[in-house]
């Protein structure tokens, strides 16, 4: 019995298979973990370990220098605050904005609504870059048709203010707002048409329908839109380099580091500093603008990979 | 009547945010526009903006052809390489869910910013150097295969491929959720029903896996090529022209010019795909 198992070709190749599994996943993981271990090391280094040859990946002596640094440069509890605060709001309202087009797209047609909905393909297709300069004209004095020169005089700058953000996010169409609509709605035409006549049968109108039986329903395709949102919200560097170029948020403060680094580790004297010595710092900066997300990757990971398997962005 | 009610906020940004500004970007592309003391002033030029990026401007259709080309080369190889791995995490082993977990980490970690002071950081670069650069022994690979009568282009693009593994693998933390997310509704019973009648894991990849999902390798292939025209040297190129020289009419002439390159692009890969892919129903 035992012989034959071990002569059976199957076995073999399961066996082969499992290890060359393992050696290739591990091998990969390696290449993504490896530039988050190489800024922790390099982090904790004490500046004179740079140039030492001993010093690989643990250093000899440890300090938390660099991140006194990082920490001073780039305002970070303010910008951590700051950065937070707009994740948050964009993505909650985002959320909210793009699960009712969702739902209206998928189960509420009217006339014309799938000529609609090819406008939310257009807006997936079309680069954010080719609208850039006229969207930045108009919030730079923002008129709304006449309607704010009307209330108070004159048109508002709303540059540099969190405004273009929250008022994207509540017409879902902020940051690849396409994108989770299109969730939405393939996951909102998933769930049975019985559930939604149950509870009409027993009452309920549209709107009750809409937030008792058919959000709670939703929750995997929440979990993603909101991860996803408040992730690619944080790390984007595309509006808010343009649109809050003198506010406090993580991607500016990381696009303007290298800069700031440069002009204030040694008091303005550029010239003087070790090109070395500041990348340190700046992948410390780095470091410890992902942190956050990593910790909160850490805790909902689980949930949102079982939660995007059930989304439906299958159909 | 409902419906409209449920759209309405969408569709009032729709406006607002993105339909208004196309059409002005439209008109801008075609115009010189002076901003002054009153406000911003339009001149009518035809197709002049265009005529100068494609002709006069430096660095306008180097960027583009290098934005087309690197996407032509990324999309094929993220796109297999994610169903690939889509398929192997898709099995049980021990540790699945850390592995799916590490995996996805990318779709966290990629962003603009972070990659673009990556690539400056010198103290990556030291380490690199110290180990070996990056052509992690591609050599001796890229020698065995051109010995054995593999035609040289492919060489060359496995190579380039394994050189880039990091850019590529940091790529497709999405597309790999679509295609998991794809492959798990496909019905245990197919697979059983095959085994049953002697099919090897290779022919059920084939046979089911594959056709399956290959409505997903349409979405992913657009998916992909999207996002990989979001953010290169070309939007910044854009950008530096609009708000660093203040050309706003070049810069949305150029803008066009990119989104039409993308269009032309989506449909002939739509075209490809719509005779190939399977669907169930």
């Amino acid at each position: 019995m035992t012989t034959s198992r071990l002569l059976s070709l199957e076995h073999w190749k399961g066996w082969l298979w499992a290890i060359i599994r393992f050696v290739l996943i591990t091998g990969l993981s390696f290449v993504i973990l490896f530039p988050i271990f190489q800024k922790v090391s390099t982090s904790v280094k004490d500046k004179g370990d740079l140039y030492s040859a001993v010093v690989v990946w643990i250093p000899q002596n440890f300090s938390v220098d660099n991140f006194k640094q990082a920490i001073r440069v780039m305002d970070y509890w303010a910008t951590l605050f700051n950065t937070f605060a707009l994740s948050a709001t964009t993505t909650l309202l985002t959320t909210a904005s793009c699960a009712l087009a969702g739902y209206g797209f998928a189960r509420l047609k009217f006339r014309g609504s799938n000529w609609l909905f090819a406008g939310v393909i257009l807006t997936i297709l079309v680069p954010p870059t080719t609208i850039l300069i006229p969207v930045y004209l108009n919030l730079k004095s923002f008129d709304l048709m006449g309607l704010v020169t009307l209330l108070t005089g004159k048109p508002v700058n709303l540059l540099n203010t969190y405004w273009p953000f929250i008022l994207t996010a509540i017409t879902a169409n902020s940051l690849k707002a396409g994108l989770y609509i299109f969730i939405f709605r393939q996951f909102f035409r998933g769930i049975p048409k019985e559930v939604e006549e149950a509870a009409y049968v027993d009452g309920a109108g549209i709107g009750r329908t809409f937030s008792r039986i058919m959000l709670p329903n939703a929750i995997p395709s929440m979990v993603t839109v909101m991860l996803f949102s408040f992730v690619w919200q944080w790390n984007d560097s595309f509006y808010t380099t343009t649109y809050l170029t003198s506010s406090k948020v993580m991607s500016t403060q990381l696009s303007s580091l290298p800069y700031n680094l440069a002009q204030q580790v040694t008091d303005g004297a550029a010239s003087q500093a070790d090109p070395f010595y500041l990348s340190m710092i700046q992948d410390t900066g780095i470091l410890l603008a992902i942190l956050p997300l990593i910790v909160i990757y850490l805790f909902v990971q689980r949930y949102f990979v079982e939660s995007v398997e059930r989304t439906g962005i299958v159909g | 009547m409902w419906g409209v009610i449920y759209v309405l906020p969408w569709l009032i940004g729709f406006v607002l945010f993105f339909f208004i500004p196309l059409l002005a970007s439209l008109r801008y592309s075609m115009s010189t526009i002076q901003a002054n003391a009153e406000g911003i002033a339009i001149q009518f030029m035809g197709v002049a903006n265009y005529i100068q990026a494609l002709t006069v401007n430096t660095s306008f259709n180097r960027a583009l052809i290098e934005a087309i080309t690197d996407v032509l080369i990324n999309v094929p190889l993220i796109v297999i390489f994610s169903l690939f791995l889509a398929v192997v995490l898709n099995q049980k082993f021990r540790g699945r869910a850390v592995a799916r977990s590490i995996f996805f980490l990318p779709v966290i970690l990629a962003s603009g910013v972070i990659m673009t002071l990556e690539s400056t950081s010198l103290i990556e670069a030291v380490n690199q150097s110290s180990t070996g650069g990056s052509s992690l022994g591609t050599f001796e690979l890229e020698n065995l295969m051109v010995n054995a009568g593999v035609s040289d282009w492919i060489v060359t693009y496995l190579s380039s491929a394994v050189d880039r593994i990091y850019q590529i693998v940091s790529q497709s933390g999405v597309q790999i959720l679509i295609f998991l997310a794809g492959i798990q509704t496909i019905s245990p019973q197919l697979y059983e029903a095959s085994k049953m009648e002697g099919a090897t894991g290779y022919e059920a990849f084939w046979k089911i896996t594959f056709p399956m999902v290959s409505p997903l390798i349409f979405v992913n292939a657009i998916y992909t090529i999207i996002d990989s025209f979001a953010n290169n040297a070309m939007t910044e190129l854009i950008r530096d022209t609009g708000f660093v020289k203040f050309d706003f009419g070049l810069s949305s002439a150029m803008a066009w010019v990119y989104f039409l390159a993308i269009a032309i692009i989506l449909v002939i890969v739509s075209i490809i795909f719509s005779k190939r892919v399977f669907y169930q129903d």
